[in-house]
């Protein structure tokens, strides 16, 4: 009963985007196979969204939640984008890793 | 029942009435996205017979949208600005030189890759369409005043040069190029977008002109929020052009890349960021340079120091402008540590930086198309395939040490009025952290002419390389060594990596278009370092 009477306060919103976001850059920057690293990017991407989504809902101003519109549509449109050049990359090179894709440094 | 539904939805559209929309501050964006639907249509039209047209479609257009900027010119935007969408969009002199220069820059590297796409088996008329659309990134980008839209901008701008770094796709390099600039690309991205919506909850606006108005933005409780947020989102544009922590994928993109792409990337897509960078911190940020001027001051400084440093000992000459790149970015971004003392230096800071880039796109361009020329005859990256260059095309070696120089900073040539004008924007902001970090700019200018000189130096005094190991088709010319694939998995990729071995005491002739781009780069790096002043009457503007 006293679980479902604590109010969710925006707070919460913040700090489970912060992990999120969290989440994501640490996955980013750890993991090796390049389609996680991809997921990593969607997560950090809706965390952002979480964020705009609480403070337009704080302020009662629109333009947070258009921010979110326009995030969706260019993420979408990123990875599409993303996912053509890690195609191609495997065709070389199949089942390689970020740490394989590395012949090219100086 | 169905018309009673539809009225319902109609009517309180009806009471909507759009908000006006100046069409005419609007028209060299809309020009140009004309030209880009044009390509992408006709390219669907024609398949391979519209080859030859596309080209000259693409560079006209890019020329035609010149015109509005023109008309807009004489309609005396610079005294008035044009303010559309509430402020999410200006239209003033700060936007339209810097949209007249990136249409420029696009011009030569059209010019630049005429004969490149054709020279190398690939379907060009899709790379015509997506220089359009990244071009189109960056001329919304100057007139961006809102951080949604600058957010906008930025992926229309990178999402085409992602597939363009990419264009050697059944090359491993150009893949390795591509994804590594992709994810850098997209990482930055999000890191932006994080600080932007922590600064939308700081401020209560999207837009920059409330952010520097709104009282809790500069409130000390905010304080959190606010550091964070202007830390993240400019961080994501010291990626953009290639500051010195985040400079990683710059030299194996730029080698990876297609040259004119690499070209592209290397002036158009860096002075968009320094574009994202002068809009946020003077007109959104500026009340908060506690927070920014460090992160610039150190960026700069870092820049300058590690780009030079590490370009001392590079073999390739893409990677060698790569690193030059860098330092470069350091000059650029100093400016930006002082335009918080007064609005004076704010103004001269932002002069000094549009100067820089218009004349750091001119010499980078020529160098990158002496690069092309070079590279068609001796199909190499290696310095070394720069030795006796004088004796061998004695034109390509008097322009190639012209733009070497200027980049350098010697006088009288261009790179020196934009060497000059930084200075005195660091010296007159009058604090100690300028005048430190203008010493620091000092003893940078001769550490780079180390590696510019010893260049020239190689075309000059040192005999033809007999043998060159070079590598497959055209485009190679940002590697100087043969590609294996490491992972040990069956390839075929052998026939486009052949050795074969050629001397280089051919003679080397530049193509017309070519010759048109190295013609233009080389008047602006003269006449600009020559006659400042037909430069600076331009790039006398303010964000405030």
């Amino acid at each position: 009963m006293s679980i479902v009477a604590v109010a969710v306060s925006p707070s919460w919103y913040l700090i489970l985007s912060g992990v999120l976001f969290s989440i994501g850059v640490l996955g980013l920057l750890v993991r090796r196979n390049p389609l996680v690293m991809f997921m990593c990017v969607e997560l950090m991407l809706n965390a952002v969204n979480l964020t705009f989504v609480t403070f337009a809902r704080e302020f009662g101003h629109l333009g947070g939640q258009a921010a979110v519109l326009f995030v969706l549509t260019v993420a979408a449109a990123e990875v599409v984008v993303g996912l053509a050049i890690l195609v191609s990359v495997l065709r070389l090179r199949p089942g390689a890793t970020a740490d394989d894709i590395s012949s090219l440094k100086g | 029942m169905i018309f009673a539904l539809a009225e319902s939805i109609i009517e309180p559209l009806a009471e909507f009435s759009r908000p006006a929309i100046d069409w005419h501050a609007l028209s060299p964006e809309l020009t140009l996205l004309g030209v880009g639907v044009l390509v992408t249509v006709l390219d669907i039209l024609y398949k391979e017979r519209g080859k030859q047209i596309m080209l000259v479609i693409t560079g006209l257009g890019f020329l035609a949208a010149l015109i509005p900027i023109i008309t807009l010119a004489v309609d005396g935007v610079a005294s008035e600005p044009r303010i559309l969408f509430n402020g999410a969009y200006v239209v003033d002199g700060f936007s339209l030189i810097l949209k007249a220069m990136f249409l420029i820059a696009g011009y030569v590297v059209v010019l630049l890759s005429s004969q490149y796409v054709a020279d190398g088996d690939y379907w060009e008329n899709e790379y015509y369409g997506l220089l359009s659309a990244s071009l189109l990134g960056m001329l919304v980008m100057t007139s961006a005043r809102d951080l949604i839209t600058i957010f906008v901008a930025l992926e229309l701008l990178s999402i085409p040069i992602y597939m363009l770094a990419t264009w050697n796709k059944r090359n491993p390099k150009g893949n390795e190029a591509g994804i590594k600039y992709y994810l850098t690309g997209v990482f930055a991205s999000g890191i932006m977008l994080y600080g932007m919506s922590l600064i939308f909850g700081a401020s209560g606006s999207t837009i920059l002109k409330d952010i520097f108005s709104s009282p809790d933005f500069l409130r000390s409780e905010s304080s959190a929020f606010v550091v964070l947020g202007i830390v993240f989102s400019l961080s994501a544009f010291a990626f953009k052009v290639s500051g010195f922590p985040f400079h990683t994928w710059a030299p194996d993109t730029y080698e990876g890349a297609p040259t004119p792409v690499t070209a592209f990337l290397s002036v158009a897509s860096k002075a968009a960021g320094f574009v994202a960078l002068m809009q946020l911190i003077v007109v959104g940020f500026y009340g908060r340079e506690d927070v920014y001027a460090p992160l610039m001051w150190f960026l700069a400084a870092a820049s300058m120091t590690g780009g030079n440093i590490i370009a001392l000992r590079q073999k390739n000459i893409v990677r060698l402008m790569a690193y030059s790149g860098v330092a470069q970015a350091g000059f650029m971004l100093a400016p930006l540590a002082v335009v918080g003392v007064s609005t004076t230096s704010a103004d001269q800071g932002i002069s000094s930086i549009i100067a820089y880039l218009v004349i750091y796109t001119a010499m980078n361009l020529g160098v990158f198309g002496i690069i092309l020329v070079v590279a068609r005859r001796t199909r190499s990256g290696d310095v070394k395939s720069y030795n006796g260059l004088f004796s061998v095309a004695p034109t390509m070696a008097v322009l190639m040490t012209i733009f070497l120089m200027s980049l350098a900073g010697v006088p009288p040539l261009g790179g020196w009025y934009a060497k000059f004008s930084i200075f005195r924007a660091l010296i007159s902001a009058n604090t100690v952290s300028g005048y430190v970090l203008a010493g620091v700019a000092a003893v940078n200018t001769v550490i780079a002419l180390g590696y510019y000189g010893r260049l020239a130096a190689r075309m000059w005094f040192e005999k033809p390389a007999e043998e060159l190991e070079i590598v497959g088709g055209a485009s190679e010319i940002g590697s100087s060594e043969n590609a294996e694939v490491e992972n040990g998995s069956d390839v075929s990729v052998e026939n486009a990596y052949e050795k074969q071995i050629v001397g280089v005491k051919q003679t080397i002739k530049a193509p017309f278009s070519l010759g048109i781009a190295l013609g233009i780069t080389l008047i602006a790096t003269l006449l600009f370092g020559i006659v400042p002043g037909t430069l600076t009457h331009f790039t006398t503007v303010s964000l405030f």
